[in-house]
């Protein structure tokens, strides 16, 4: 038994929030059966635009459904040989490796609901990663040329925007919006669009909300936790049920939990944060660190993939605002679901490391943290872009650090052994004690 | 109080006995069951010195074989067993460079001994000893006459292979344009220096820096690692040889459990 140094209880809205991510999977499966639509995307997509086709159009993003895929390893090497049999690279996204292997196979990772992968009706991506609008390309040629429509969202951090760069993008929104109503034969409707936005809003909102209860000590939630939570932001983030449990659930009862000195880890003794996606296959190392009274609080991947943030009045990170503003129209709402997104945390640093490292910075000193582990991802170049100059930075703020080698898809390219022992090495520079040694 | 530091390294098991001042040390290959390598070490080590086994007060184990030896009292990390060894033969030391058979390692200290930072290559052979090995078999020389051999080169071939596969290649290649073997095994060493003077960057480099492990005592090499960083490096020499320093930080760290 591990030393208890502060009350732990399980969280009450966790068995909804899985329930949540199942229907997820489950409607995208059943989509047809209901008389409904299926589209494919990113996570990061604008998916309060589809929302306008009606309530009956459900979505499969891909990053979660690559990491659902890591989590099973069997099945995941299962979709990474039939990927580099079909003559993909091993270095290319594994996210996207495991997705299209996923075709391949023709299996889905929810046998339950689908022994088959289930194929969209047409596809709905952005571009900001390298990878983006390639997956899908080819992922609708593999799955026999279902139609896809891309958003450029490179348009620089948003630190920079213009209306020059907002117009751009909403330019393709609206013709999105057109492409849309061809490929499906449906008329859009306006309303249930404003209705998603607001949806989105409030998601992002909350959920950069109770990451920043996570500032408490003890914290009330630990990253391995998070990942089981943040997820439905990155299925559907204008979806009402998401907005729903972040306002209506999950935040009420992370504020209760600090409010009552309720930790994630009872013997927290240390604050660390991660960086980038986990190895997914290995979260028992997030068990391992509690072994050194370790919690990690969260990450910039965690927070700011689908969290929105500002710098509050007294200079410190908090939720993002939700906008005051009446939306009357489309374009009213193309124009501020275009500014909510561009101030996206995990997009800046697409532009330079600087941006990342001093949110993270900004992170381990209002997080209160010990240190800082980076991940470098050989499964990801995108979010791992910069990652050695971040811990230049990093380590020039005086903050302790340590990267380990892996891949958030592909087991093969992680080494849990070595990296358990580099965590002790670690440990015992910043002299944490491991609670059961020998 | 005699304390003893095991390093169970992945290719040899290496002991050093401690009171006040090293009493002997011993090595010998880990094979397949380390536990019994160290012991047999330790016994080897026990006899050298003339100490009997229940003297031993405190046992410390560390290397990547340390969770085999079940007989130790406590185990460290490598990182900080050099950190503690290195800072004991040269206080003014303040970046260490540990290449052994299978890894290469650089730990950065503060003015206490204290690590601050570190790194380690874990992945890439081509960057530790079993790349001098590879090398050696390739070019039918024994791996001890390495480093002398390559003092005698006359000039600079730079390797360009990132892998110990391809460097082999690369090196095959060479044997077959007539290339000195001098040359060749300079540009081995040099390679093998690149890898860790860039992992040494990373970290940053802070002098005074020591060079420690197995690869410190091929004389070519830590004249291809003075080359690169343009000073020369301290390789322990009279406390212990270069290899033993991780299991000395062992003992030394021993000796602070006892005294708590």
């Amino acid at each position: 038994m591990l030393e208890t140094k502060y009350p732990t209880e399980p969280l009450k809205c966790w068995n909804k929030a899985k329930t949540l991510r199942e229907n997820y999977y489950k409607d995208f499966a059943e989509a047809h059966e209901k008389g409904g639509l299926r589209w494919a995307g990113g996570a990061w997509s604008f998916d309060a635009i589809p929302a306008g086709l009606g309530d009956d159009v459900y979505s499969l993003t891909g990053e979660p459904y690559g990491a659902t895929v890591a989590f099973n390893d069997k099945f995941a090497l299962e979709c990474q040989e039939a990927t580099e049999a079909r003559g993909f690279a091993r270095d290319l996204c594994s996210y996207m490796r495991n997705y299209w292997g996923s075709i391949l196979i023709n299996k889905y990772a929810w046998p339950q609901f689908s022994e088959e992968f289930p194929k969209a009706d047409f596809i709905w991506q952005d571009h900001i990663c390298c990878s983006h609008s390639k997956w899908y390309q080819v992922a609708s040629e593999l799955e026999g040329g279902i139609p896809m429509f891309s958003i450029d969202v490179s348009v620089g951090p948003y630190e920079e925007l213009t209306d020059h760069k907002i117009n751009y993008i909403v330019g393709q929104m609206h013709d999105g919006i057109n492409w849309l109503e061809k490929v499906t034969g449906r008329d859009y409707d306006d309303e249930l669009l404003i209705k998603a936005v607001k949806n989105e809003f409030r998601s992002c909102h909350y959920w950069a909300a109770i990451c920043e209860l996570n500032k408490a000590i003890p914290a009330p939630l630990d990253e391995k936790s998070m990942y089981s939570l943040y997820v439905l932001g990155t299925l559907k983030k204008s979806a009402q049920w998401t907005a729903d449990f972040y306002e209506k659930e999950l935040y009420p009862e992370v504020k209760d939990r600090v409010a009552r000195g309720i930790a994630a880890v009872g013997n927290e003794k240390c604050r660390i944060m991660t960086d980038t996606q986990p190895p997914w296959a290995f979260l028992r190392i997030f068990r391992y660190l509690e072994q050194y009274g370790c919690v990690s609080i969260g990450s910039l991947y965690t927070f700011g993939l689908i969290g929105l943030w500002e710098v509050k009045a007294d200079g410190t990170w908090g939720p993002k605002t939700i906008p005051e503003i009446e939306i009357t129209n489309r374009d009213e709402a193309l124009r501020a679901l275009a500014d909510w997104n561009l101030s996206k945390p995990e997009w800046q640093h697409f532009y330079h490391p600087k941006l990342k490292s001093d949110m993270m910075i900004r992170i381990a000193k209002e997080w209160k943290l010990d240190g800082v582990f980076l991940h470098f991802n050989r499964g990801c170049e995108g979010l791992s872009l910069g990652i050695a100059e971040n811990r230049l930075a990093i380590q020039k703020a005086g903050i302790p650090n340590m990267p380990f080698e892996g891949n958030m898809g592909d087991e093969r390219e992680f080494d849990l052994e070595r990296t358990m022992k580099r965590v002790d090495a670690f440990m015992e520079s910043i002299d944490m004690e491991k609670i059961r040694k020998f | 109080m005699i304390t003893v530091g095991l390093d169970a390294g992945s290719k040899n098991t290496k002991v050093c006995i401690f009171d006040d001042k090293v009493l002997s040390t011993a090595s010998v290959l880990s094979g397949f069951d380390q536990e019994e390598s160290a012991e047999q070490v330790l016994n080897s080590a026990l006899d050298k010195a003339g100490i009997k086994r229940e003297e031993i007060k405190h046992i410390t184990v560390t290397g990547a074989g340390m969770d085999a030896i079940k007989f130790a009292d406590t185990n460290i990390t490598t990182i900080t067993a050099d950190a503690r060894g290195t800072y004991f033969i040269f206080p003014s030391v303040r970046t260490i460079v540990d290449i052994g058979a299978e890894e290469g390692r650089v730990v950065k200290i503060d003015e206490h001994g204290k690590v601050k930072d570190f790194g380690i290559n874990e992945k890439c052979a081509a960057g530790a000893g079993a790349f001098i090995e590879a090398m050696s078999r390739a070019l039918e020389v024994e791996i001890e006459e390495m480093g002398e051999l390559s003092l005698k080169s006359t000039k600079q071939i730079p390797m360009n292979a990132q892998c110990t596969i391809f460097a082999e290649s690369e090196v095959v290649s060479l044997i077959h344009q007539k290339t000195n073997k001098e040359d060749i095994i300079r540009a081995v060493h040099d390679a093998i220096a690149d890898r860790n003077t860039s992992m040494l960057r990373q970290i940053g480099i802070e002098k005074d820096i020591s060079l420690i492990g197995g690869m410190a005592k091929n004389i070519g090499f830590v004249e291809a690692m003075n080359r690169n960083l343009g000073f020369d490096l301290l390789v322990p020499k009279d406390v212990v040889a270069p290899e033993y320093v991780s299991a000395l930080g062992a003992a030394l760290i021993a000796q602070d459990k006892i005294r708590g």
